[in-house]
């Protein structure tokens, strides 16, 4: 039977939590397990400078000077074994940073562990490529060319791979609007028509629905009420402002023992 | 001995039939409709639903063609790239005259939900359409209604097609 829950105080709680995720931090732990204590010896001895490392949901991540990105996986990939690169992309942090991170994701599949090399670049400069160690590197660093800008260096190829070759601008920038700049919202009709004919086609009708922050006569609030048509100016002071930046509501503790997470991991 | 004898005169219909020139060719036009194979996402898998035995587009006359030489209906079923518009523009350009366009599911229409930079915000902006067929993705009846629509608006329009007010960018 399902286990008595009491109900007269249902209304008290909030039927909805925030609208806007905020992904859960997840806490950063010391290298405990043994193999990868040997993977980080594998490396010492490989002569790869480790700037930091650490596990994060049973990731061993290891922070490396960008230099040192072919060495540092052709060590794993050859005395520790990982001999997948799954994943290798960049995140722009230029903001806040003034810095790309780009990140090598390995997997070993003999023990079924996963390691995350994480290097930064400067915004314009250039990484080396690891084609050579693995080989499907050659269409993710084609990707993070057409998405962010980075050229990898000695690539056998190095060319857009999902947007056209005369594209404009590099998608997943921060920087980049998502609904396109002025060369993507006239891509289509330049290529076909020629520019003469923008007057002709007119400009890109887009979907007008949008959330905004300080209406409040419509539904763009959910989870944020505030009594209908309150002034703008005070919605803000109505909310519960969410510290350090994440919600402690759905923050995982993964450093607790549970079921639920053991079956997840 | 069987024999098959037609009175005209008392049966009331002579063998001759009065019509415009216009009804007659829109009649074979509208009859045999053949669509372009040329699916672009989701919405195609309900096209080859309508193409396929359940729904049966074959018993209106309506036959998909591999080569766009052949077909007169472009159907734009699904989500169109920016980047794959040229390629779109091209197989449209290379029907031969007159053919028809309907624009299938939200995203043809109008980009639907894809309001980024990467999609076309509705395939008009590219050809000239003639049905516009809302839902995402429509059912085959859907589509096959809408064939339906064209056959109407076929039938209502001038044999000449250079009298028909058309949306024409070139």
């Amino acid at each position: 039977m399902r286990k008595y829950v009491p109900k007269d105080n249902v209304q008290k709680k909030a039927k909805y939590t925030d609208r806007y995720y905020v992904a859960p931090r997840v806490p950063r732990l010391e290298v405990e397990d043994e193999l990868f204590a040997k993977v980080l010896e594998n490396l010492a001895k490989d002569g790869v400078e480790v700037q930091d490392s650490f596990i994060e949901i049973d990731h061993l991540v290891i922070q490396i000077a960008p230099e040192d990105n072919v060495k540092t996986l052709t060590s794993l990939r050859d005395s520790s074994c990982f001999k997948t690169c799954a994943e290798l992309s960049a995140v722009d942090y230029l903001a806040k940073d003034g810095e790309f991170e780009i990140f090598y994701l390995l997997l070993n599949h003999e023990k079924a562990k996963r390691v995350r090399v994480e290097t930064r670049i400067k915004e314009g400069e250039a990484i080396e490529s690891v084609e050579k160690v693995y080989r499907s590197a050659n269409f993710a660093e084609r990707e993070m060319f057409d998405m962010f800008g980075i050229v990898a260096n000695n690539h056998s190829y190095m060319k857009r791979i999902l947007m056209p070759d005369d594209w404009v601008g590099h998608p997943l920038l921060k920087t980049y609007p998502l609904q396109g700049d002025e060369a993507a919202s006239w891509y289509e009709v330049d290529k076909i028509f020629g520019k003469e004919y923008r007057d002709v086609v007119g400009p890109e009708l887009r979907d007008p629905a949008r959330i905004d922050k300080y209406d409040t006569q419509r539904f763009a609030r959910v989870g944020h009420e505030v009594p209908f048509g309150a002034d703008p100016e005070l919605v803000d002071k109505t909310e519960t402002p969410i510290e350090d930046g994440y919600s402690k509501t759905i923050l995982a503790d993964y450093t607790k023992e549970s079921k639920q997470l053991e079956n997840r991991r | 001995m069987a024999q098959h004898q037609v009175n005209y005169a008392s049966a009331g219909g002579l063998p001759v039939a009065l019509t415009t020139a216009d009804h007659l060719i829109n009649w074979g036009r509208s009859n045999s409709l053949w669509p372009l194979t040329y699916g672009l996402a989701c919405c195609a898998i309900e096209m080859m639903a309508s193409g396929a035995s359940r729904f049966d587009f074959d018993r209106m006359g309506v036959i998909f063609r591999a080569s766009p030489r052949q077909a007169d209906v472009m159907i734009l079923a699904g989500t169109l790239t920016k980047k794959h518009a040229e390629f779109t523009r091209r197989l449209y350009d290379q029907m031969a005259e007159p053919k028809w366009v309907i624009s299938m599911g939200s995203c043809a229409n109008t980009g639907g939900m894809f309001n980024t930079y990467a999609i076309v915000q509705g395939v008009d902006r590219i050809v000239p359409v003639d049905i516009y067929l809302p839902g995402c993705a429509p059912r085959p009846e859907t589509l096959q209604y809408a064939m339906m629509m064209l056959q109407k608006k076929i039938r209502r329009e001038s044999a000449n097609m250079n009298k028909n007010k058309k949306q024409r960018f070139i």
